[in-house]
């Protein structure tokens, strides 16, 4: 494969706010020409420029998989970590420095499959992170089979005869699972997803946005797999994002339509770093290490 | 002073207070400045089935449980049955008369019975444990002053369940220590205070203080037998000492919530035992791979599989060394005693952030769970704290950061998320000098091998600061005895028996396990005598490894994997059978069996 032109590594200076184009990174991205991912990129450069902080704010942090190299094509610091670990490496890093703004990005192979016990949980301990998922719903990196989100009946390399299985409802999932700010998104929809990505940084706890990325290239239709998700998408209205139960009910309609945009958002419940204590006096990452000796010593006495 | 050496056992159902009653009289004897090594035999069951607790007495310092046992409390009659054969000749046994109605068949024993229904008016036992009437007996037969257990009665119980319990508790314990002065006859051993009055703790607190006094802020934890212990003390200390612990929903969770921190600029750990390092094998490649420094402890328990959970082995050398796949930088340490945890975890944190890697702690539940006495003044709060070339803050804007800078030393500057100037990507896969993938579409064979050169120079730095393992004992000798970790202090003594009976033989511990500089240790071994390696498992794991890394082939092995540690005159036993040349392999015979 011919090796593409790289840019030049120089550290740039943002002079006065950033831009979107401050957060393009040094690689292009090896995404296949036409892929949903592009747009999610997109979309991140310019929720992180609105935010306004320098690039050294922010922590990018991934699995593994296609959308999982997002982090290598953006100017933040980055963490490009194991399969389905992501969540868990971001945690640990938003403890260590609860200061950055800790951004998660992935696909559905990564986060729902392999990574699943630690979706659940990050989002029962509401940690404040901003969670994007690329759902293609394919293991596109491993040339397409069959993901937690396909569809019943769908042949993929790994279900020659049709999927027996029934896809997980990521939406419905994050809402009952404790996640406070959740919302689904199409890539296509960038500058609704730009804001929701913008919001959900903002918003103290957990935010997860689903965002539809459709694959070209292991989707039977190839590019008319953006027309099938453009004629089902619609944004939902007269919602009630406050309400839990309303949330929940619009996440499991079944039926011909997707709906997009913000389904829940609970701003009542802190975040886990918000709620400990040792983080009172800053990031531990800058605290002095070690205990003093009168610290010791009556960890010492009660020893006796 | 008197010299002596004395072993009380506590015997009895779990929820009967033999925890209580062993701490408690380890307490004591601390208070009065003795040495205690203590090691509690027990099943994985939180009621019921059956526990023995050993408490090893010295006016010398102790690094094992011993050989013998002076005095068995005895909480039921299951423990009557089952240790009346342990106790050594001359020695006692303490039993409650209400539950034991037949003797005890002993002559050469003195039998303690003592009714608890006479001694307490709490015929329902709902205020007064036996376990208190019982340790009030033994401390009158080894001359201890009961106003100390009173102290002790006072400070576990007064806070928990008021004072009319302490008065019951202590009215019973006055009336047990005088039926003793009336009933039986002291031991000739009388215990006498030493200054100064010492500590007592777990292998597992030590090597959490270790932690803590390392500069740890972030611990991360699955419940697991027998490293749980480190949880139960970061838990409860944590907000005072300004550490983050988080309890996860797996071992994969905690080691890339460590990564994470880590990476981030804090002093991370995690511990577990043999399944939960099982699960986190994949991820220590990945610190290896991203050059994050981390310490992961395994406190290894009886395997293979979910195995013996409560019992102890030195099984995981191999998991430990083969961890993950494909080459990358890592050091293995195996403490070699409960004071060496707290000793090895801040000279690991140094040596991981010095070399951008992953360090791990291979130590057992003997050690882990075994409790010691140690002089207060021996532990360095303090001990130094080196953090590498690590990127705190803004250094030239605008200049070329490269965080996987090829060096000679194979060690790249490290810079920390948030400082400005230095932002990168770090990557599971293998990348450049600036952290671009050279994996997938750049891929490229020669700054492939740049890449991995660089990291595995970082092995000859290490191997150049770890320390060789030394000959201890006559350097003349019949005998070499070679063991790692935490079979220092049982290998140790079981050396100076068979010098004192006449088989001079030395000593050979090996501390740091990986990576192993082949000269050094040759140059030890090349003294060795009629070399033994004593270990805690099946295959003889360590005596391959040695093998492996030099080449080294002993005379004999000892190798013990039915759960319980070695008691010195096992080894002194295997010593004298390989000697003879009749086998070159001694397993031991467990003689007290839980």
């Amino acid at each position: 494969m011919a090796r593409r032109e790289r840019s030049t590594r120089q550290e740039r200076r943002i002079k006065g706010a950033p831009t979107a184009r401050d957060f393009k990174g040094d690689v292009n991205p090896d995404w296949c020409p036409g892929c949903g991912d592009f747009s999610v990129l997109s979309a991140l450069q310019n929720a992180y420029a609105k935010l306004g902080r320098g690039n050294h704010d922010h922590l990018t942090v991934s699995g593994i998989g296609c959308s999982s190299n997002l982090p290598g094509y953006i100017r933040t610091y980055g963490m490009h970590t194991l399969h389905g670990r992501s969540l868990a490496v971001a945690t640990g890093a938003k403890f260590a420095n609860h200061e950055l703004n800790v951004v998660v990005t992935g696909g559905d192979g990564d986060g729902y499959g392999i990574g699943g016990n630690h979706f659940i949980h990050t989002m029962r301990k509401n940690i404040d992170l901003l969670y994007v998922v690329m759902n293609n719903e394919t293991y596109g990196l491993t040339v397409g089979q069959a993901s937690p989100t396909t569809v019943v009946g769908e042949q993929t390399k790994s279900t020659p005869f049709g999927n027996l299985e029934s896809p997980l409802n990521p939406v419905a999932m994050a809402i009952v699972s404790g996640a406070t700010y959740v919302a689904r998104a199409f890539s296509s929809e960038r500058t609704e997803l730009a804001e929701l990505m913008y919001n959900g940084m903002q918003h103290k706890g957990f935010a997860f946005i689903d965002v539809i990325s459709p694959c070209v290239t292991w989707k039977k239709e190839k590019m008319k797999i953006f027309d099938y998700w453009k004629e089902r998408v619609h944004f939902l209205e007269d919602h009630d994002t406050s309400d839990k139960a309303a949330a929940l009910a619009q996440a499991v309609k079944t039926g011909h339509e997707t709906q997009l945009g913000l389904f829940y958002h609970d701003t009542s419940r802190q975040s886990l770093d918000e709620m400990e204590p040792v983080l009172e006096n800053g990031p531990i990452a800058h605290q002095p290490l070690g205990i003093s000796q009168e610290q010791g010593d009556a960890i010492i006495q009660r020893m006796m | 002073m008197a010299k002596y050496d004395f072993v009380i056992a506590v015997g009895g159902a779990p929820g009967q207070g033999i925890e209580t009653a062993g701490k408690s009289i380890s307490q004591i004897c601390a208070r009065y400045g003795l040495n205690v090594f203590t090691y509690t035999a027990y099943q994985s069951l939180i009621r019921g089935g059956h526990s023995f607790l050993t408490i090893r007495i010295s006016s010398e310092p102790v690094a094992n449980h011993g050989d013998k046992i002076d005095l068995i409390i005895a909480l039921d009659a299951n423990s009557v049955e089952k240790h009346l054969p342990h106790v050594s000749p001359g020695g006692a046994l303490i039993y409650n008369s209400d539950d034991v109605k037949q003797e005890p068949e002993r002559d050469d024993i003195q039998l303690c019975p003592i009714s608890y229904k006479e001694l307490t008016n709490d015929p329902d036992r709902k205020k007064i444990m036996l376990n208190v009437c019982a340790s009030s007996v033994a401390l009158q037969l080894v001359g201890i002053d009961l106003a100390v257990l009173e102290d002790i009665i006072i400070l576990s119980l007064l806070k928990r369940k008021g004072q009319a319990i302490v008065d019951a508790n202590i009215a019973a314990a006055r009336a047990s220590y005088d039926y003793a002065a009336e009933h039986f006859m002291p031991f000739d051993v009388q215990f006498e205070k030493q200054d100064p009055p010492l500590a007592f703790g777990s292998g597992n607190m030590l090597m959490a203080m270790g932690g803590a006094s390392a500069g740890v802020k972030f611990y991360a934890a699955y419940p697991m037998s027998p490293s749980t212990g480190i949880l139960h003390w970061m838990a409860p200390n944590a907000r005072d000492l300004g550490i983050i612990v988080r309890q996860c929903e797996d071992e994969i969770s905690v080691i890339n919530m460590v990564i994470g921190a880590a990476h981030t600029g804090a002093r991370a750990m995690c511990a577990t035992s043999g399944g939960g390092f099982a699960l986190m094998s994949e991820a220590i490649g990945s610190a290896g791979m991203m050059e994050i420094p981390i310490v992961v402890v395994n406190v290894q328990r009886g395997g293979p599989s979910t195995g013996l959970p409560t019992k102890t082995e030195q099984g995981d050398l191999w998991q430990i060394l083969g961890a993950s796949q494909g080459d990358f930088p890592k050091i293995v340490v195996a403490p070699t005693s409960i004071m060496d945890g707290f000793n090895t975890i801040p000279e690991l944190f140094n040596l991981v952030d010095k070399f951008q890697c992953p360090g791990m702690v291979l130590t057992d539940l003997s050690l882990a769970e075994g409790h010691t006495t140690f002089v207060p003044d021996s532990i360095n709060w303090q001990p130094e704290i080196e953090r590498g070339e690590l990127i705190t803050e803004q250094g030239q804007t605008d200049s070329e950061y490269l965080r996987y800078q090829i060096t000679d030393s194979g060690i790249s500057p490290r810079a920390i998320p948030g400082t400005p100037g230095h932002v990168h990507v770090v990557a599971t896969d293998d990348h450049d000098e600036d952290g671009s993938l050279i994996s997938d579409e750049f891929t490229d064979p020669h700054k492939r091998r740049d890449i991995m050169e660089k990291r595995q120079r970082k092995m000859e730095g290490i191997v150049e600061i770890l320390p060789p393992p030394t000959l201890e004992g006559p350097k003349d000798a019949e005998v070499t005895l070679i063991g790692w970790g935490s079979t220092h202090g049982v290998i140790g003594e079981a050396a100076q028996l068979l010098t004192e009976a006449g088989i001079a033989t030395n000593h050979i511990h090996f501390k740091w396990l990986y990576p192993m500089d082949e000269d050094a240790v040759n140059e030890v071994l090349s003294k060795a005598a009629h070399a033994i390696i004593v270990e805690c498992n099946y295959t003889g794991q360590f005596a391959r490894f040695l093998r492996g890394e030099t080449g080294f082939k002993a005379d004999g092995q000892i190798r013990k994997y039915d759960g319980e540690p070695f008691m010195p005159h096992h080894i002194v036993d295997g010593a004298r059978e390989l000697l003879s040349g009749k086998t070159d392999l001694y397993v031991p015979y467990q003689e007290i069996v839980v």
